[in-house]
């Protein structure tokens, strides 16, 4: 039988495939004579085989008959034969094989080899992926290893200490005694990194390890400071800085030492200042201590200039042109925005301009960050900017920042018109966006904000004439047209510039009607327009439209309308007799005095067989000195045809001082109850 | 670190290393997409981002792209490092090494990798004991061959 052929030639003959189909061929005619090999229990051309394998597995053909080939490997005698098994082993034997159990002994063995490079293949091997009976197993042999003198096995047996642990917690304890020597200055420098980590993962997972180790942060500020003082050390250098790997390691295991104890605090606030100081910030690996050392002072007990000296670094490395700083810088303020929030608004307007930033990732931060950071203050600058990012923002974002914008607005909204007209910016320019909850909480917003109803009714109806594709700006229009069509028609307003909307009944029912037939409009919101046309039959006087076009969705294909519709004409039929006896009645108020009144309530009551509606009044101030009046509209139903008299009371408050004012009014002409 | 990967322009995996237990479906599923994801990204966009619950780290040197997933808790700009490192190590060894050289050899380069991680976690932060220790294990395997040839 020819040779089998070498790993290479079969990477190059491979790579000449030109299509999916000749490269499968191929790997299917290589795996079959690979298998009839593995079958002859040739020992020869094993270790070649199983690397073709390998090769085969990573272009993502399936290898699972070659695991046990690794474990044949792995016991052979042959480092050439180990360095493949074990390679073989990491690949294709991970913990959910059923074989993976297969390779203890072997690994066992090798753990106590003689020569130190197959002790490390097997230590890397349980140290990548040893599951956790193995672990248990080996992991006598592993605490062996950590105290050995060769620093070679050492440094592998702590990070494989590492692993042993993560899998199974309590095999913690048995480690403790070897630690004991690990950062002492009698070791090779070799193995500080590995015994940091080490140490790191004992005090992340248990308090009791934590406590224990703190007395070792001293030792770990003398050895940071020595890193930074020493000279040029070409070995562990990188740009100029000494041993960055060490440093970062060093400051993550001060951060959890120094959390929550004052103590351990102090001693490590001179080092971490000095760090902070003296670190050379022209290349990526100096911002890297950096940014390790601001994560470990802001999670420490440190004093408030150390604090300060923290966000001043992440200040600048907001300024930074590399945008992977600027990205680190985002994150770690967010983490901070609640315990020193003064500290991170001092940056606020560099925030601001990370949102114009091109990379999507550093706009969210920054998003995310200008939330935090809104407040009474600055909510007006804030909002313009926040809705400025929204009309030009990814459609990924725009959900999350019009939800965002609702709340600011919400909490610290500078006054109500304020409010409405950033809710009417968010649902016009990123109404499809807006979430489906919000709906309804605007209607609640905009049932409260009483002395806007009318201004917000008609802007509302405007945007409709604009623009009826984007659904939750349709769905709040239409509620507020059924529930304020009278002051939408009657064309009052509030606000010192009115909105010029000429409106007739018809116009306004030509648009709800607009949104039932349209394409554009979901059955959700054809809700919401076939029950504001119903509404607006108490409102309009066009009731006979209103009655056509609820009947002919009686018999809509939509279930939801047909129900609603059905609903609505037996409503219609019922109260048939009473809509010709609804009297309308407008109030105008007038102040004459040299003092506006404020606070101004109307109040009425009538007769038991009456019904009495109050709609909104224009506004809740009559202006001194005739300068201007309230409006507000009463609708009386007399159903009985009795003559209508009315009780009514006024309150207001006049120069500081309240006033009630009751009165009865009997002399109302026959006409508006016969 | 959860995970490296390194992967071609073209989307064709060059070496993958996993650092916790994942079924094989799983590991196709996830290389599948975050090729997608990163070889989606601009030239001028940050190197890291946020993918499923991970921070994914990634460079491109030539026409290799490097990428690692780290914990929240991990220093993202020490990873770029870390990942430079591993290029060093690779062109020292290689000599001006290029993607071929990954292809060709890639047993190596995972030798290489192992030597110099573990766990995701550095084993050695000096870039001459890594290189010394990889040139030892290749001489032995050269004596065993040697020895094997004596025998036959």
């Amino acid at each position: 039988m020819p040779a089998p052929i070498r790993l290479r030639e079969l990477i190059r003959t491979i790579r000449t495939a030109r299509t999916q189909a000749e490269e499968r061929e191929m790997i299917q005619k290589e795996c079959a004579a690979i298998r009839s090999s593995f079958r002859e229990e040739d020992n020869t051309y094993r270790c070649r085989n199983v690397a073709k394998l390998l090769y085969m597995h990573m272009l993502g053909y399936p290898a699972h008959f070659g695991q046990l080939e690794c474990l044949k490997l792995i016991a052979s005698q042959k480092f050439t034969d180990k360095r493949i098994g074990y390679l073989g082993a990491m690949l294709l034997l991970d913990e959910r094989q059923d074989v993976h159990l297969l390779m203890t002994n072997c690994i066992k063995n090798d753990l106590n080899h003689s020569t130190q490079y197959v002790q490390g293949l097997s230590l890397c091997t349980l140290g990548c992926m040893g599951s956790s009976e193995m672990c248990r197993d080996l992991a006598g042999e592993v605490e062996k290893l950590l105290k050995t003198s060769n620093s070679y096995l050492r440094k592998k047996a702590a990070l494989c200490a590492v692993h042993v642990i993560r899998k199974v917690p309590e095999l913690m304890e048995m480690f403790l005694p070897a630690t004991k020597n690990l950062l002492s200055e009698k070791n090779h420098g070799e193995i500080l990194h590995t015994s940091v980590v080490l140490l790191t993962e004992m005090c992340e997972r248990s308090p009791d390890m934590l406590s224990h180790f703190r007395k070792l942060v001293p030792q770990l500020v003398r050895i940071l400071k020595n890193l930074i003082m020493s000279g040029y050390s070409p070995e562990h250098d990188v740009s100029g800085i000494s041993d960055p790997f060490l440093q970062v390691r060093i400051l993550r295991l001060l951060r959890i030492l120094g959390k929550g104890d004052d103590d351990s605090s102090e001693a490590m606030n001179d080092i971490l200042a000095q760090v902070a100081t003296n670190t050379e910030t022209s290349k990526n690996v100096g911002n890297a201590i950096l940014y390790e050392t601001v994560l470990t002072i802001m999670d420490i007990k440190s004093e408030s200039g150390l604090r300060v000296l923290a966000i001043n670094i992440l200040g600048r490395f907001l300024l930074n042109n590399d945008k992977n700083i600027r990205y680190v810088a985002l994150t770690s303020l967010l983490k901070t925005v609640q315990t020193d929030h003064n500290a991170v608004q001092r940056h606020r307007s560099t925030i601001v301009d990370c949102l114009k930033d091109l990379d999507v990732s550093i706009k969210r931060r920054a998003m995310e960050l200008s939330f935090a950071l809104v407040n009474g203050n600055n909510i007006r600058g804030m909002m313009k900017e926040l809705l400025y990012f929204l009309d030009s923002c990814d459609p990924d974002f725009k959900a999350d920042c019009a939800s965002g914008i609702f709340l600011a607005a919400e909490k610290y909204a500078p006054s109500k018109r304020w409010h409405i007209d950033t809710v009417m910016r968010v649902l016009t320019t990123a109404g499809s966006y807006v979430r489906d909850d919000s709906v309804p909480n605007l209607i609640q917003l905009i049932t409260n904000s009483v002395e806007m109803h009318a201004y917000t009714v008609q802007r509302l109806y405007k945007a409709l004439l604009d623009d009826i594709s984007q659904q939750p700006l349709v769905q709040v229009a239409s509620w507020c047209i059924g529930e304020y069509g009278d002051l939408l028609v009657s064309g009052q307003c509030e606000e010192e510039e009115p909105i010029q909307v000429d409106a007739l009944e018809d116009e306004v029912l030509d648009v709800l009607e607009g949104l039932l037939v349209s394409n554009l409009s979901t059955p959700v919101t054809r809700a919401y327009s076939l029950t504001a046309i119903m509404k607006l039959s108490t409102r309009f006087s066009s009731v006979n439209r209103i009655k056509k076009v609820v009947s002919i969705y009686g018999s809509s294909i939509d279930v939801e309308l047909q129900q609603r519709a059905v609903e609505y004409n037996a409503l219609f039929k019922k109260y048939d007799h009473m809509s010709p006896n609804i009297a309308v009645i407008t109030i105008h108020a007038t102040n004459s005095t040299e003092a506006d009144m404020t606070e101004f309530v109307f109040q009425a009551a009538v007769p038991k067989t009456f019904q009495l509606q109050l709609l909104s009044p224009s506004s809740n101030v009559v202006p001194a000195l005739n300068q201007g009046s309230v409006t507000q509209v009463i609708r009386v139903l007399n159903p009985q045809k009795q003559q209508l008299r009315m009780r009514i009371k006024l309150t207001y408050t006049h120069k500081g001082s309240p006033v009630q004012d009751l009165a009865e009014v009997n002399n109302f002409p026959p006409q508006s109850w016969q | 670190m959860r995970f490296m990967l390194l992967f071609s322009r073209q989307g064709k995996l060059r070496l993958q290393k996993w650092y916790t237990a994942t079924a094989e479906r799983d590991k196709k599923k996830m290389v599948r997409e975050l090729m997608q994801v990163v070889l989606a990204r601009k030239p001028k966009m940050c190197s890291f981002l946020e993918w499923r619950d991970l921070k994914i780290v990634y460079k491109r040197y030539a026409s290799l792209y490097f990428c690692c997933a780290v914990e929240e808790q991990d220093n993202e700009l020490i990873t770029l490092e870390v990942i430079h490192r591993f290029v060093e190590l690779l062109d020292k060894y290689f000599g001006s090494v290029c993607e071929l050289d990954i292809i060709f050899n890639f047993e190596k380069a995972y030798f290489i990798l192992d030597e110099f991680l573990m766990g995701g976690e550095i084993q050695d932060t000096s870039k001459k004991s890594v290189l010394k220790a990889i040139e030892q294990a290749d001489l032995l395997q050269e004596v065993s061959l040697n020895l094997k040839h004596k025998m036959a």
